[in-house]
């Protein structure tokens, strides 16, 4: 809503404030006023002028030389280049010194030999809005009315002296869509009185033809008609077509131009027929029918639905209600007997029309809103009065009009307690008997207890609470106090969930990795890349209106999000990325949601090119499969995950058939790690990348929290060396549990710390070398038993694996 | 006798001295103090001096001994010394070279807001709630009082997946479902992080996924000057402990009254700058008592227990804190942005 100061103050008294305090006070009780802007684009030294000669120039045929009477006690010679200036205009002239927007002066000057005394500004010149101009005055010197007085101000003249206050309203309070409820809320905060407009309407004419029937009664609740005869279809006045333009409305004609003025005035949409293009003058309030057309005042024929409420008379279609007229009935210069519409509608009706068709109009914003059902007739009646006094119209006798049902203020009882106890405040009944006086609630006041009739302007409020907050945004919000909650004590801290994720996001961060967030809605072509962790026949859940291609479906992996990531960083030259996400993904088995999807919590990471800068000890060290797990590796102990176990799989979607594993803790699977297929790294277009991603439920099931130390040894330990040759295709997995098993518990810790493949052993075979630590809890090993358990060891190894000592 | 005795320390010091490394020093203590070195030898004459000399020859001796051995030990330590600076000095390095390098991951700047956050309110008492972020119309909207029809859901385009099911446009339902599992009990103190998603076009300022933090008090007793009094504390904590913050009146669906929240700015302190658009004051976060509809609807009796709420955009305390001036930042996770949120 644009709010005009100059006219906003025909109803609140704001001789001692400028709009600038105004809109400090109303953005800090409620009404936020989003900017402040100055009509004067920077003009000044502009008045109005008579043409009273027009001359062609002597030596240029575009130019004019113009005789000007602009008040200045001798006549002006100004020199113009416009078309259409000619002899009897009255026009804006710019004097010697004056101001234009942009930084134009206007000095005296020669065009062509002959001397200027000023310019004749064109609209644009004066810094008016083009759009806001009929065509006409679009191009060209801008023309005034003939009323307008010579040597006046332009600036006044056109209201440019004004400034225009943006509000940015919340839902709530579409009062303020209207003038008249803006100045109820500035006299409410300056504590004044609201003037409004004193309505007197003639009934000068002959008895009103106009009938009306609301057959549509869920949808219209009044219908009031009003009827002129030998009406003048002209331009407004100045001073109107000032406040429609400092609102953003472009005049059009003195009827029109009075539907939208006192639709600015009361926040009351109305319309305006050509009476004779009504077949018996008779209005028709209904729905319309699946397919009825109608061609609207834009030119365009819609297609209705049965849930359009359509204005009509007994044959054919006359308007959309609420939305736009009809170009059957439209308002035309040969018009001169009017039929003026004051109506309520639904605001769900309007609301849905005007999405279904695409349109919304001033007049939609306010239906939607909530227009105040007791302003109806008083807004028509305004209406008349200004059609009758702009437009030299008869107004017939009489106003025809349905009335399905009456507004019904809302009543309701607070007490002082309630306020007090929600705001924290102290008041006193004083206190909030002066905010309701102020805010004009009428009210039964018994001791502390108020019982208030909400003036129906104010749709808003229906609760105790809503008055409430009446009371704190008059009191101040910035005087109520500021105290903590005084009940029982709370212990704040973290679930054990909670705590989790903290946990592995720390650690992969100590570890090194960058956290990434992506976005949780995917391509849907690309949703099922590389695996995720289920395993269900998750069926892809996609959006019913989706912005893009590229977000449309919910992700049921975090790995496709990173390789993008990896994507992105690549395209800009970082090559050696190193990402993990903490995430959602999205699962269900329903072709068609009737439940919510499943939510799993993952943890994914994602690395590619070197782990290591570039550095001058030759420390480089590309990213490979072993430090994916290696990592892994150290985010379980850090989790207390003990015995994990790898698997090798070959069918994940997505992964290298050789180069993956997924990870184990007895029955329970954590996750998978491994490299990218080759394929998806080329349909990425990224290099060599490796991944792990496991499942937060199935990380928490299988974590132990922290447990008592076990005493540190006593006895010494000896280690035992085992070089090993066996067949290549023999994973170290099984070379690892063939020596634990023989070992038993003596053997502390096993490291293997060699594998070497090459010259100095059989092409099929390799060497793997592990190192033995045994210990006894409660004495010093002697080497025959360690010679013993060797030997076991040696021997279950070759009976299970192959393998023989390497000599 | 007396006088080869003389002659002989004289050499034996200067030899001393001129030894060059431990072996030379190891050979003249043989020569002059082994078992067959020359102060021996000399020894073995005294048989042939007279009882008279004997005493005194005796006790050169042990002079020239004592003079020689500190001379050794000296001249020892001394050569010990100095191989250890040959050593020391043949071990120095270049200082100024770099270290070896070792990664240094980061947190994304949004979680560190969250945590952050959630350290604060775990502080004051507060737990931490969560829920789904593919949401039903039901806890979205209605039990925020925001039925089918309401204009406010305009302010808010949502990605439907069918017709009464939706992305979260807010973390608000997680007030909602927390207030129904708690089944009327309080107090209820939660704050509650999480993604949320609207219709926007991603730009520099808009993104169709970003994160918010929700708050809720529900209690007995529980007025506006408590929702004052934990924001002030809280923003005296994540900004700076002489904060200031304002309450302007607003509108929310599942408030009344609402309260839209400034903070001092921070760039300038509240004079008026770029940042605060020279209005001295940053809004940052929306809140208000919680409406009765909604108690009620999640089974709080509004005449029995009252509460406030509270919720903040993550990614704009973020831009403001950080000076992030792309929201898609975030969301692209370009490595040289997030390398940059390495400390603390």
């Amino acid at each position: 809503m644009k709010v005009s100061y100059q006219w906003l103050s025909e109803y609140v008294d704001l001789s001692d404030i400028t709009p600038y305090e105004l809109a400090e006070k109303l953005t800090r009780s409620g009404i936020e006023v989003e900017t402040v802007e100055p009509r004067n684009a920077g003009v000044s030294n502009v008045v109005v002028g008579y043409v009273k000669e027009r001359s062609k120039h002597p030596d240029a045929d575009r130019l004019s030389v113009c005789i000007v009477d602009a008040g200045q006690g001798e006549d002006l010679q100004i020199v113009c280049g416009a078309p259409n200036v000619a002899q009897g205009q009255k026009v804006p002239v710019a004097l010697i010194g004056a101001k234009l927007p942009g930084g134009l002066h206007i000095k005296k000057s020669k065009l062509r030999g002959v001397e200027s005394q000023g310019m004749i500004c064109s609209a644009k010149e004066l810094g008016l809005n083009d759009k806001l101009l009929a065509k006409d005055q679009q191009e060209g010197i801008l023309v005034l009315p003939e009323d307008a007085e010579v040597g006046m101000d332009a600036v006044s003249y056109l209201g440019l002296d004004d400034y225009v206050l943006e509000l940015g309203l919340t839902p709530n309070r579409s009062d303020c869509l209207s003038m008249i409820g803006v100045a109820y809320e500035v006299a409410a905060i300056l504590g004044r009185d609201v003037m409004l407009p004193e309505i007197a309407v003639t009934e000068n004419g002959g008895d009103n033809p106009v009938s009306v029937r609301i057959e549509a009664e869920d949808h219209c609740y009044r219908y009031v008609g009003r009827h002129f005869t030998g009406a003048k279809i002209t331009s407004s006045p100045q001073w109107m077509k000032n406040r429609l333009m400092a609102a953003g409305i472009r005049p059009i004609n003195n009827v029109v131009d009075v539907t939208n003025y006192v639709m600015l005035e009361y926040g009351q949409p109305l319309h305006a027929f050509d009476a004779t293009k009504v077949k018996d003058r008779s209005i028709v309030v209904r729905l319309a029918q699946d397919g009825e057309k109608l061609v609207t005042l834009d030119d365009q024929e819609r297609t209705l639905d049965s849930q359009t409420l359509l204005i009509a008379d007994e044959e054919k279609g006359l308007a959309i209600a609420g939305v736009m007229g009809g170009a059957n009935s439209e308002i035309t210069d040969e018009t001169t007997e009017i039929i003026l519409e004051a109506a309520w509608f639904t605001p769900q009706t309007v609301r849905r029309t005007a999405r279904t068709l695409g349109m919304r109009t001033e007049g939609c914003v306010r239906w939607e809103k909530g227009v105040d059902q007791a302003r109806v007739q008083e807004a028509g009646e305004r209406a008349a009065a200004l059609i009758q006094q702009l437009s030299g119209a008869a107004v017939s006798k009489g106003v025809a009009s349905a009335v399905v049902r009456e507004a019904k203020p809302a009543v309701v009882t607070i007490t002082l307690e309630k306020i007090n106890q929600h705001l924290g405040t102290s008041l006193t009944a004083a206190d909030v008997s002066a905010i309701f006086d102020r805010l004009r609630f009428s009210y039964e006041q018994n001791g502390s207890t108020w019982t208030v009739t909400v003036p129906t302007r104010r749709g808003d409020i229906t609760l105790p609470e809503d008055l409430v907050e009446e009371v704190a945004r008059l009191y101040g919000y910035d005087n109520i106090p500021t105290s903590l909650p005084s009940g029982q004590t709370t212990q704040g801290q973290l679930t054990r969930d909670q705590r989790l994720r903290r946990t592995i996001r720390h650690h992969l961060i100590g570890a090194g990795l960058h956290e990434a967030i992506t976005y949780s809605l995917v391509h849907a072509e690309r949703v099922g890349d590389v695996a995720g962790l289920h395993r269900i026949d998750a069926k892809p859940i996609s959006l019913a209106m989706p912005m893009s291609e590229e977000h449309s479906v919910l992700r049921t992996s975090l790995i496709p999000g990173l390789l993008q990531t990896i994507a992105y960083n690549k395209n800009r030259q970082n090559h050696d990325v190193a990402v993990f996400e903490l995430g959602s993904v999205f699962l269900t088995t329903e072709e068609k949601l009737t439940q919510l999807p499943e939510e799993r919590l993952y943890v994914a990471a994602a690395l590619t090119g070197q782990w290591l800068p570039q550095n001058w000890m030759g420390a480089n060290q590309p990213v490979d499969f072993y430090l994916v797990k290696g990592l892994a590796d150290s985010l379980l102990t850090r989790l207390g995950i003990v015995g994990a176990t790898y698997k090798p799989v070959s069918d994940l979607a997505g992964m290298h058939p050789g180069r993956t594993a997924e990870v184990w803790v007895g029955e329970r699977r954590l996750g998978y790690l491994g490299q990218i297929h080759p394929a998806m790294e080329k349909a990425y277009d990224v290099s060599e990348t490796y991944v792990f991603q496991f499942d937060l439920a199935e990380l928490a099931e299988a974590a132990e929290d922290a447990g008592y130390y076990k005493p540190l040894p006593k006895f010494p330990a000896v280690t035992r060396d085992l070089a090993l040759v066996v067949d290549r295709d023999v994973p170290a997995a099984a070379l690892e549990a063939a020596i634990r098993q023989a070992a038993g518990e003596l053997l502390e810790s096993l490291t293997l710390f060699d594998v070497y493949t090459g010259e100095r052993i059989a092409a099929d075979k390799k060497s793997v070398a592990f190192s033995l630590v045994f210990r006894h809890p409660e004495r010093t090993l002697q080497d025959d038993e360690i010679q013993q358990v060797t030997a076991a060891v040696v021997d279950a190894l070759k009976a299970q694996t192959g393998a023989e000592l390497r000599m | 006798m007396q006088t080869r005795l003389q002659e002989m320390k004289q050499a034996a010091l200067a030899q001393i001295g001129q030894a060059a490394d431990a072996g030379q020093l190891q050979d003249l203590r043989v020569k002059y103090l082994g078992k067959k070195g020359e102060l021996t030898e000399l020894l073995r004459g005294m048989g042939s001096l007279s009882p008279e000399e004997r005493p005194v020859v005796g006790q050169l001796v042990n002079e020239v001994r004592a003079a020689l051995e500190a001379a050794f030990a000296d001249k020892q330590a001394a050569l010990e010394q100095a191989a250890l600076a040959a050593k020391l000095a043949s071990q120095t390095l270049d200082v100024t070279l770099p270290g070896r390098p070792v990664p240094t991951g980061t947190m994304h700047p949004l979680s560190r807001i969250i945590e952050e956050i959630e350290d604060i309110f775990i502080g004051l008492g507060f737990e931490i709630a969560e829920g789904p972020e593919v949401e039903t119309d039901h806890f979205n909207f209605e039990m925020l009082n925001l039925p089918k029809d309401h204009p406010a859901r305009d302010m808010q385009d949502s990605f439907y997946l069918t017709e009464d099911i939706l992305l979260r446009t807010q973390t608000s339902p997680v007030q909602a479902r927390t207030m129904l599992k708690k089944a009327g009990q309080t107090p209820v103190k939660i704050i509650s992080p999480g993604k949320v998603y609207r219709r926007d076009d991603d730009d520099a300022t808009h993104s169709h996924q970003f994160t918010q933090i929700e708050g809720l008090v529900v209690d007995k007793g529980i007025g506006m000057s408590d929702l004052k009094g934990i924001l002030l504390t809280f923003a005296r904590q994540m900004f700076g402990a002489n904060q200031q913050i304002r309450l302007r009146p607003s509108f929310f669906p599942f408030t009344e009254p609402s309260a839209e929240v400034d903070l001092q700015c921070f760039s300038c302190g509240g004079d008026g700058c770029r940042v605060c658009k020279q209005t001295g004051w940053i809004e940052i976060l929306g809140s208000g008592m919680v409406h009765p509809r909604v108690l009620e609807m999640a089974g709080y009796d509004p005449q029995e227990v009252s509460g406030f709420a509270f919720g903040m955009g993550v990614e704009r305390i973020a831009m403001l804190k950080y000076g992030v001036e792309d929201i898609r930042h975030f969301y692209t996770n370009d490595v040289r942005f997030l390398r940059q949120f390495n400390r603390g």
